[in-house]
């Protein structure tokens, strides 16, 4: 299992718009490369014959119908944000990234 | 084309007598299912903002998604009608990105098993040649979610540059998107921009016709991200390419594939090098300006949806859906033209104009084929091109136009009152017969009126008048032109015709 070097946490960290010191990277690649060998020895004991699952059951097509259900009231949905504005959730300004 | 931009362009014939364009189409439509993908939210459009929202959509903690049956359906059919493969497994992955247009931080999507796969869509591609059967390639077709709608705050344009913060209305997050993503486009290279035309022509009247989603491009129902990048002719290797996003309009994605050959070609000739970006295109010049550089962004570190099952759909199910499969538009484009007795010329001009399905459902309501064609694709398109917008984007219905050929039937309009009254219900003046009363737009059809207004153009005219006692009926042109001039134009021709033939036909009895 090659270990995480400073450039992957480094990028790994911009995607999540962290801005993470030397030290900081070096650290967290460190507590990485903790879990990522502790996946690979679980991957070590899966066998050819013990296919991969992201479920823990084998569970196919739960759906449910096309039924209108009730909304959240907008004053509920407004408290859990950090802040509002004109009814919307109020965020500091985007930079760097086009809108949708 | 001319286009105000700051970046060089090449003539599209320069461009295409060097290079060979490659394309590809994004599409996404949002299904018209009462509720969201994964959540029993209402999706009607226009709702205040923030009131169509729930713990899931909004991605609070311990909330858990639970497919619509409904979207898979329409995805099925979806994809069963561009003749893909649906998938015996198919599941949902997290796309990761860091945006606020998703409350949860990831979009539920489809990546590596997607719904359908491997399909084909029948166009056919008007030509100075005559029209050209083509096959666009259907990569796949899957499910994923719409996002929020971001508001910037602040700053001159309205756009993210420069704001000072931005709000969000999640009201659409989560809605049933279906993307349909079709495989490289090589065709004969000038054709490439009514390529794209006629597929987003074809594939809209498909989306249409399966009755899974209104489409509506101006609204955002269906939008168009238009991929384009040239080869020097005969390299086989792909060149770089473009994403030029949400092009809003079917015209707009013609102008939008030539704008991006000929500047690509200018980069190209110039011996620089395309960036792989996102570009943005603009309704007012037909321009694409660069947006963001894709690299980056596209490290969404997908993974498969822990929170919903896969879908394996059983075979029963599938056929139970095909059977529900409208007939497909090019046969049905056939069947109407066969009805109403058209060439495959006008049948073109039809759908170029956007005004096919307007067409039909004005016959439906009564009328004859060839007044409604008449007016869809005269006057009212006529209208819809100077102003910039599909016939389908104006304020005009097909209830609108049935009733003002009515009216011109009855002889109450003639077809230069019909003209406007038509101006008079685009401009919000209210239905044809509000408009006819408040512009006060009847034909005078008192004949003792007429009869006047005859004499007098007779007593003006009397060589005319002496013609056609004679003989020459077709004298009396010049006559009718008199009479409708001093109405102001608000007779009916041909009664006016005949009164004068009367007339004349009086004085020599
Ligand atoms: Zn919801």
């Amino acid at each position: 299992m090659p270990a995480l070097d400073r450039d992957d946490v480094a990028h790994l960290a911009r995607l999540s718009r962290l801005q993470l010191s030397d030290a900081e990277l070096d650290h967290f690649g460190e507590q990485l490369d903790v879990i990522l060998s502790a996946v690979a020895r679980v991957a070590e004991v899966a066998a050819d014959d013990v296919p991969p699952t992201t479920h823990a059951v084998p569970v196919v097509n739960v759906t449910r119908p096309d039924v209108i259900v009730a909304c959240l009231p907008r004053e509920d949905v407004l408290a859990g944000a950090p802040a509002a504005e004109d009814d919307r959730f109020r965020v500091p300004r985007i930079l760097d990234e086009e809108e949708q | 084309m001319t286009a105000t931009t700051s970046e060089p362009l090449l003539t599209f014939e320069d461009a295409i007598a060097t290079f060979d364009p490659v394309m590809g189409f994004e599409v996404h439509v949002e299904l018209n299912t009462l509720t969201k993908m994964f959540c029993g939210c209402p999706t009607e459009f226009g709702a205040p903002p923030n009131t169509q929202v729930c713990p899931v959509c909004l991605g609070l903690p311990g909330a858990l998604p639970v497919v619509n049956e409904k979207a898979v359906e329409s995805a099925i059919r979806i994809g069963l009608a561009l003749g893909c493969s649906i998938a015996e497994w198919s599941r949902f992955a997290r796309k990761n990105y860091f945006y606020p247009d998703m409350p949860k931080d990831f979009q539920t999507s489809q990546y590596d098993e997607p719904i359908a796969v491997n399909g084909a869509l029948a166009i056919v591609v008007p030509t100075e040649d005559g029209p050209r059967p083509v096959t666009v390639g259907i990569e796949r077709a899957h499910m994923e979610e719409d996002t929020g709608k971001i508001l910037h705050v602040g700053g001159a344009t309205g756009r993210i540059h420069g704001a000072d913060y931005s709000l969000i209305d999640y009201n659409r997050a989560g809605v049933p998107l279906i993307e349909i993503v079709t495989k490289p486009i090589e065709v004969e290279p000038a054709l490439a921009p009514a390529v794209a035309r006629a597929y987003v022509t074809e594939l809209r009247e498909l989306i249409v016709a399966l009755g899974v989603s209104d489409a509506h491009m101006h609204q955002g129902s269906m939008r168009v991200d238009a991929n384009v990048s040239l080869k020097p002719r005969g390299r086989v290797e792909l060149g770089t390419r473009t994403e030029t996003k949400n092009v809003n309009s079917i015209r707009s994605v013609e102008r939008a594939v030539r704008f991006e050959i000929q500047r690509q070609a200018a980069v190209l000739q110039a011996g620089e090098t395309i960036i792989q970006e996102t570009r943005h295109f603009h309704e007012s010049d037909g321009s694409t300006t660069s947006g963001r550089i894709k690299e980056e962004a596209e490290d969404y570190r997908y993974f498969p949806e822990p929170d919903l099952t896969p879908i394996v759909p059983e075979s029963a199910w599938i056929e139970r859906l095909r059977a529900t499969l409208p007939e497909p538009p090019l046969k049905r484009r056939a069947r109407i033209r066969e009805e109403w007795g058209i060439s495959e010329h006008e049948m073109q001009s039809l759908i170029n104009a956007g005004a096919l399905e307007l067409v039909q459902q004005t016959v439906a309501l009564g009328a004859d084929s060839a007044d409604a064609r008449k007016w869809w694709t005269g006057e009212i398109a006529r209208i819809s091109n100077e102003r910039g917008l599909d016939v389908a984007a104006l304020p005009i219905t097909p209830q609108d136009v049935h009733r003002i050929i009515m009216l011109t039937i009855e002889g109450s309009l003639n077809d230069k009152l019909a003209r406007q009254v038509i101006e008079g219900v685009l401009a919000g003046e209210g239905n044809p017969d509000e408009v006819v009363v408040s512009r006060d737009l009847a034909v005078v059809s008192d004949d003792g009126a007429l009869l006047e207004a005859i004499d007098t153009a007779l007593a003006q005219q009397p060589d005319v008048a002496e013609k056609i006692r004679g003989g020459k009926v077709q004298a009396a042109g010049a006559i009718v032109g008199a009479v409708m001039q001093s109405t102001g134009g608000m007779a009916d021709a041909a009664r006016v015709r005949e009164l004068i033939l009367e007339r004349v036909g009086d004085s020599l009895g």
